[in-house]
């Protein structure tokens, strides 16, 4: 009898250390907290700081929502002036805008009579915000720049490459795949050989053929380079390695061309890795920026990430046009995701490539 | 999962098909013919002329002409204007009077960011990899919200080199939100794009902070590819949650790391656009890496002629890096497999 209630009270215990709470949870749970700050928290912040005054960017320190001080035309000043509230000797609090800061003084001028200047200490002014959001810094960037332009070339360039990335990559695969002829180890290995050199090293080469074929400054000298991928070679065999043989023989005895069992049967077979294919070849696209910054020297062929990185080089004090602009060329991707997020990391996680 | 592809499926489908339908009819009236003449046993030849041209076009022959451009010396793009052979280059490249320093060498640029990228590969893929390995455990419990979290630390992946710059540089700036935090807890405004101690830092930081996500997910794979029996013998038992770690987890996770830690080395070797959008290789020449040198040198010499030869030459040292590097992975990863096949 005693020996079974030990038993059964070793048991509840042993139960009660599992489901104890060890030090490794705690620290995950801080730790996946501060991830979720430091990996999230840029990304919010830009959105949110996209929405505010160039005035209000340029505060320090910030503030986090999009407030921005209230400012007002006072008759004899150029430029409008910001509004503060200001507490007098007597106590009392007024209304006054700042022309300028002296020091630890500032001069500022009563909007409802702007003759008389009067001289305030800084401490005894407060700023008056209001809540506004300055949907100006997206339609200004895309109305006075190019970047509508830029978004066309970026979206031209993602499209009609990835078709292009699609249709021969899949083709290729098809032929390393189904069929046994002779040289076929030799094309595995040499589709194997050119995954081992990257863009990077062939830089001016590759630069000399595009410019042989006259494609300088055109979109084409985007595309092309980059459009038979052996990562996208490599998955897509994989893939069609596991297709039923017996099909593609039914189809042959049905006497249909090479051609139609490629694109009847095999093709829509492989489906899901050729959205993988389709998703990466996107994302690669519309990311690219060492070759696009290569071969676009024009700013009426400039691709979005080029347009942008060039529009921050001019224009280094705008900062609400060039985080408006991030956030419109981020955006395609990040819906992408937000839709496809199991897709893409599965997808990443199986090939092992992005 | 399924729905997912299922939904995938339905949409490529309807919006592809009628154009995919037409085009591959068309090329069909083409690829007939030449079946008919040529026979069923050569088409495979066919089906991989275009992807082979492209290679060929875009990696073989300029991989070559790389050596030819390497070895010639001139102003001129044009084959037929450079003067053959020369290892003008080569010499100009390695003229140093000690490599240990880059000031004594002839192209002092070359040499910094050969040291600049060693610093930066190998903290960057140090400090990378142990945040990954360390997310991925915790990624691995069973925790709430798991899914979100993952995607969390996974979708800087996804945003493009000069979005993350951006965001970055304007974030680190001097009256930017990391230095009102580090004030609003007491701290001094650090310059940290501007001051040269600084700047490479942040670049590693930043560089982690883009690219932790997709090694975070590989590592995950491998977590879950271990065997669930060892961890509940192990809890059966009694071993301590520590232990565990030390030697279950860790050890079974090795071959995997191996991969993934020479995988980080070849693209962190290769790291130009963040830090090109973040730093432009500056202050100085205090982030500039291999690549940003051979950029310059080819394509973006200011004023001055771009020298196509030597930024040739210095990518050629790149490639004997990455072959290397390559050629370790390749042996890794099948000693890996070879080991799964034994167990």
């Amino acid at each position: 009898m005693s020996e079974t209630t030990s038993r059964i009270i070793k048991i509840a215990t042993k139960k009660r250390y599992k489901n104890k709470y060890h030090w490794t949870d705690y620290f995950s749970y801080f730790y996946l907290f501060l991830g979720v700050l430091l990996m999230f928290g840029p990304v919010v912040w830009l959105g949110l700081s996209s929405l505010k005054t160039l005035a209000g960017i340029q505060e320090y320190p910030p503030t986090i929502l999009p407030l921005s001080q209230i400012q007002v035309d006072v008759e004899g000043y150029d430029k409008p002036l910001p509004i503060f509230n200001v507490t007098q000797e007597d106590g009392s609090v007024k209304q006054l805008a700042q022309i300028k800061r002296i020091g630890i003084n500032a001069k500022m001028v009563d909007p409802l009579n702007p003759g008389e200047t009067v001289k305030v200490p800084i401490d005894k002014r407060e700023k008056i915000r209001e809540f506004k959001i300055q949907w100006q810094n997206y339609v200004d960037p895309l109305r006075k720049y190019d970047f509508l332009l830029y978004f066309k070339n970026s979206t031209f360039i993602t499209v009609v490459a990835t078709i292009i990335t699609l249709i021969i990559n899949s083709m290729a695969a098809y032929a390393l795949s189904i069929y046994e002829f002779r040289g076929k180890n030799f094309a595995l290995v040499f589709v194997i050989g050119t995954l081992l050199i990257p863009l990077t090293i062939i830089l001016v080469p590759v630069f000399y053929v595009v410019a042989n074929f006259g494609m300088i400054n055109s979109l084409w000298g985007v595309i092309l380079p980059g459009a038979a991928t052996p990562t996208g070679v490599f998955l897509l065999r994989q893939y069609m390695l596991t297709l039923p043989r017996e099909l593609i023989e039914a189809a042959r005895m049905d006497h249909a061309s090479e051609w139609a069992i490629y694109w009847r049967v095999v093709l829509p077979l492989s489906i899901p890795a050729i959205a993988v294919l389709a998703i990466f070849s996107i994302m690669w696209r519309w990311n690219d920026f060492l070759w696009p910054l290569i071969v676009l020297s024009k700013s009426e062929v400039y691709t979005l990430q080029i347009g942008l990185n060039a529009f921050h080089g001019e224009l280094t004090s705008q900062w609400n046009y060039v985080l408006s602009m991030t956030m419109v060329t981020l955006l395609p991707i990040a819906i992408i995701f937000a839709y496809l997020q199991k897709f893409i990391t599965t997808g990443i996680a199986s090939t092992g490539m992005k | 999962m399924e729905n997912i592809r299922n939904q995938i499926k339905k949409f490529f489908l309807r919006i592809l098909n009628i154009p995919f339908a037409f085009l591959m009819h068309a090329i069909d009236l083409i690829m007939w013919p030449i079946q008919k003449i040529i026979g069923v046993r050569n088409m495979p030849y066919i089906f991989l002329l275009p992807n082979l041209i492209f290679f060929g076009l875009f990696v073989i022959i300029p991989l070559g002409a790389n050596f030819f451009f390497s070895l010639s010396s001139g102003d001129e793009l044009l084959f037929a204007e450079r003067e053959l052979p020369t290892t003008k280059q080569y010499d100009q490249l390695f003229d140093c009077e000690s490599y240990l320093n880059p000031n004594t060498c002839t192209e002092d640029f070359f040499w910094r960011g050969v040291y600049n990228t060693i610093f930066f590969v190998v903290f960057q893929v140090g400090l990378m990899i142990f945040f990954s390995v360390l997310t991925a455990v915790i990624l691995n419990k069973k925790i709430i919200g798991r899914g979100f979290f993952r995607s969390v630390f996974f979708f800087p992946v996804l945003l493009s080199p000069v979005v993350v710059g951006l965001i970055w540089q304007w974030i680190l700036l001097k009256n930017g939100a990391f230095n009102a935090i580090i004030e609003s807890y007491g701290g001094d405004k650090v310059s940290f794009l501007t001051d040269p101690s600084w700047a490479m830092a942040s670049v590693i930081f930043v560089s982690i902070w883009a690219h932790m996500g997709f090694y975070t997910l590989i590592v995950l794979a491998g977590l879950q590819a271990i065997p669930p029996n060892l961890y509940e013998a192990a809890e059966m038992d009694g071993t301590s949650r520590e232990r565990i770690f030390f030697r279950i987890t860790l050890p079974l996770l090795m071959p995997n790391l191996l991969v993934v830690f020479i995988l980080a080395s070849i693209k962190g070797v290769q790291t130009f656009d963040e830090i090109y959008v973040l730093t432009g290789g500056g202050p100085g020449t205090s982030t500039s890496l291999i690549v940003q040198y051979i950029f310059t040198t080819g394509f973006a010499s200011s004023g001055s002629v771009q020298n196509f030869g030597l930024a040739a030459a210095a990518s050629m040292v790149l490639g004997v890096v990455l072959l290397f590097l390559t050629l370790m992975q390749l042996y890794f990863s099948r000693n890996k497999e070879s080991k799964h096949q034994e167990i």
